[in-house]
């Protein structure tokens, strides 16, 4: 099962090359990972994609407490939680699709970042399942490139 | 009054207490080299190679339960030190390693003799640390050996650029480490191990297990108390050797791959372990889904990813295990726990397995490697320490010598890493210089790690090493006459040296027993001459380890001593010659 960690470590040189680390050596899988300072710039916060069994999750989030730099970990699947993923897409549509291009784009509240004669890159922000939505609309318009940053993920605050 | 980094540094350990530091020298070290030139409080043991040096800091550590330290020198010196980090990673000694590292600007040049190091042993060290200032020096130090010691002891390294160690600054030694990332569990949770006395009191059919964790949190006494009280047998890992008396009636010895039979038994078929500071390690599982099938499990470790990585536990209980056994062993006293009317069945159990295969083997015309290491056990009253490096000779080291208290077992475990003995027996003796202390070693492992015959000469250290010869690397040979239908690829160790030419060659003294009783002599003569002593015993070639738990098997699934296939000499020679040709100096020397 696909899990959402959101760990919590020391913002030093070497810290992303532990995390991944562990992850390679002991086997486990990263679907995406994404790092930034938080409020505190001595602490960084990571999001972790990754999947497994309960016994692998289980040692996964141990292992990952266990590592000198890490100061907190939480396994935000558990958790009712937002999670985001931003996404870049270059599109080259031919000149009849330029304009439903932008309509795509508008639908899924995209952003047009950069136009050029031939290309519009659209800024979209969403879960998973809006990302892919994106995707297999323009794909027939014509997608040169996409970029994602993978997911950041926090956890909601209690209602009332 | 400012110091230059290499000062800071030798200050710093000073007020780690460091005595010694195992190390060699090197272009990046320089300074550091230049300051202990005109120390006093710590001595600078020159190892014969970087390896050598990271297992005798980890010999002294185990021996001593101090950190060890060691010294090496940037690119090769610093890699060379790999195994010996790998080593006492995987069986949680404390160490400190320090590598010099090319200056800060030349970093990622690719600079002469330079490596990554800390990325090199990333995943081999508990932490490890890039100083790039020479202000950090000192802080460093300091969260070093309190990183390595505490919690799930391990090494820790810091790499150190050459500038750093000449630049200059204040020296002021911190008092105390505030980690906020690191606070590991030390108090067990009280309903938790409310829950394991019930459990332990209700029982039938209890074993413990003792692990590493009891010795290096220093709860032997704790365990014997709790053994006692309660009336429960104790198997040990063979880290766990010297935990609990092997002389105990409670004692089973140790289980797992080569464990006893009555140990095996008594996990296979118990309602309930009580699994202390031990991991599940798949050579005392055996098949893990076969594991003790009607078996609860209690389990209690410092840590947690130890607990529910191999096998499902019942009741796990994070913390230190001394500071959990005081509490358990309370508790069941409080509750009236320790009286249980199912006791003695078990124990009367235990005894019938323990007559019907007891750890035995025959001695005839040609020594049995189990004889020497018995005979070291009789002559010493097992009052010495025990080094040994992988294979049979670790584990007859194992079984036939009954470690009686703590850190006198000092073996590599984890990792299995051969050549560990001898120079972590080096260690052993500085931390102990009054005491034996004997590396019990194969003909094989020796040669990995032989140059430090000038270590122990150069500070006539009385390392004894008792080398079982038997021209081959007789763990793998065993498993190749076992599974592989004799096909001895590369296991015969022709061009073996003669041992006792070697140490005499080295300034230390050979001895050689050619038959069973020559054995006695040679150790007696080995302890009496107080010197670095080389004992090459002769040894039966086709000895196997029994009882062995093939790979894959449950560990109630043992293979003991064919019975149609006594040893003898005949075989051994028909063997070696037609099958093998091997040419071992032995055959050469008609004996």
């Amino acid at each position: 099962m696909r899990h959402i960690i959101s760990v919590m470590v020391e913002n030093k040189f070497g810290v992303l090359s532990r995390v991944s680390g562990l992850f390679s050596g002991r086997g486990y899988n990263i679907e995406s990972i994404s790092v930034g300072q938080t409020l505190d710039p001595t602490v960084s916060q990571m999001t972790i994609v990754t999947s497994g069994d309960d016994n692998i999750i289980e040692q996964i989030t141990k292992q990952l407490n266990k590592l000198i730099d890490v100061i907190k970990v939480t396994d935000l699947t558990e958790f009712d939680h937002v999670e985001r993923e931003m996404m870049l897409i270059k599109v080259q549509p031919r000149v009849e699709h330029r304009a439903e291009t932008l309509r795509v784009a508008e639908i899924f509240r995209g952003v047009i970042v950069d136009s050029s004669a031939k290309t519009y890159t659209i800024q979209v922000t969403g879960d998973d399942k809006k990302l892919e939505a994106i995707i297999d609309l323009l794909r027939p318009l014509g997608i040169k490139e996409v970029v994602r940053t993978g997911k950041v993920a926090i956890a909601r605050e209690a209602k009332s | 009054m400012k110091l230059s980094g290499a000062q800071i540094l030798i200050e710093s350990l000073k007020r780690e207490g460091v005595k010694y530091i195992f190390g060699y020298p090197g272009g990046q070290v320089l300074n550091i080299f230049d300051v202990l030139y005109d120390e006093k409080d710590i001595q600078l043991i020159l190892t014969r190679h970087e390896q050598g040096a990271a297992h005798a800091a980890d010999g002294y550590a185990r021996a001593s339960g101090k950190a060890g330290v060691c010294l090496v020198t940037s690119g090769p010196g610093a890699t060379n030190t790999v195994t010996g980090i790998a080593t006492a990673y995987m069986d949680s000694i404390p160490m400190v390693v320090l590598t010099g590292q090319v200056p800060n600007m030349l970093i990622g040049n690719d600079a002469f003799q330079e490596a990554d190091i800390v990325g090199i042993t990333r995943p081999c060290t508990k932490y490890n640390f890039l100083v790039k200032d020479v202000s950090d020096i000192a802080r460093t130090i300091k969260e070093a050996f309190y990183i390595a010691t505490t919690g799930r002891p391990g090494p820790v390294l810091i790499d150190l650029p050459k500038d750093i160690t000449v630049a200059k600054t204040d020296f002021k030694y911190p008092e105390k480490v505030e980690l906020r990332s690191y606070r590991p569990t030390v108090k067990g949770h009280v309903w938790q191990i409310k829950q394991a006395a019930d459990a332990i009191s209700k029982s039938k059919k209890p074993v413990i297990i003792a692990g590493g964790g009891v010795i290096i949190s220093g709860s032997a006494a704790e365990l014997k108390e709790f053994a006692e009280a309660a009336k429960l047998p104790v198997t040990m890992t063979m880290m766990g050797l010297g935990g609990f008396p092997g002389d105990h009636k409670l004692s089973l010895g140790m289980l797992g791959m080569h464990g006893t039979y009555f140990a095996n038994m008594a996990v296979h078929e118990s309602d309930l372990l009580i699994a202390i500071g031990m991991r599940f390690d798949d050579r005392v599982t055996g098949r893990v889904e076969d594991f003790a099938p009607g078996a609860k499990i209690i389990h209690i470790d410092i840590d947690p990813t130890s607990i529910r990585k191999n096998v499902r536990v019942d009741i796990p209980i994070v913390g230190d295990v001394k500071d959990v056994l005081k509490v358990l062993n309370k508790t069941m006293q409080d509750e009236g726990g320790h009286a249980n009317p199912h006791r003695k069945v078990w124990l009367d159990r235990i005894e019938d397995w323990k007559a019907e295969h007891p750890m035995d083997y025959e001695q005839g015309d040609v020594i049995k490697p189990q004889f020497v290491v018995e005979k070291i056990y009789e002559i010493t009253k097992g009052d010495a320490i025990i080094a040994t490096e992988v294979g049979q000779n670790q584990m007859w080291a194992a079984q036939f010598f009954k470690y009686k208290k703590p850190r006198t077992w000092i073996s590599s475990g984890g990792l299995g890493t051969m050549g560990y003995g001898f120079p972590a027996a080096i260690g052993a003796q500085f931390a102990f210089p009054n005491k034996l202390v004997f590396d019990i070693a194969g003909d094989g492992s020796i040669q990995m790690n032989i140059q430090e015959l000038s270590t122990a000469v150069l500070h006539n250290l009385p390392v004894k090493v008792a080398i079982l010869n038997n021209c081959f690397l007789g763990m793998v040979r065993q498993w190749q006459e076992l599974f592989f239908q004799k096909r001895y690829s590369s296991t015969c160790l022709t061009g073996t040296p003669d041992f006792v030419k070697v140490a005499e060659a080295y300034g230390a003294v050979g001895l050689r027993a050619q038959k069973p009783s020559d054995v006695e002599g040679v150790i007696r003569e080995a302890i009496k001459v107080k010197r670095p002593t080389f004992m090459d015993f002769v040894c039966d070639q086709l000895e196997k380890v029994y009882p062995m738990v093939p790979a894959g098997a449950a560990i109630n699934e043992m293979l003991f001593r064919p019975p149609d296939c006594p040893p003898g000499e005949k075989l051994i020679c028909k063997t070696v010659k037609q099958e093998l040709k091997c040419r071992c100096v032995r055959a050469k020397r008609g004996m």
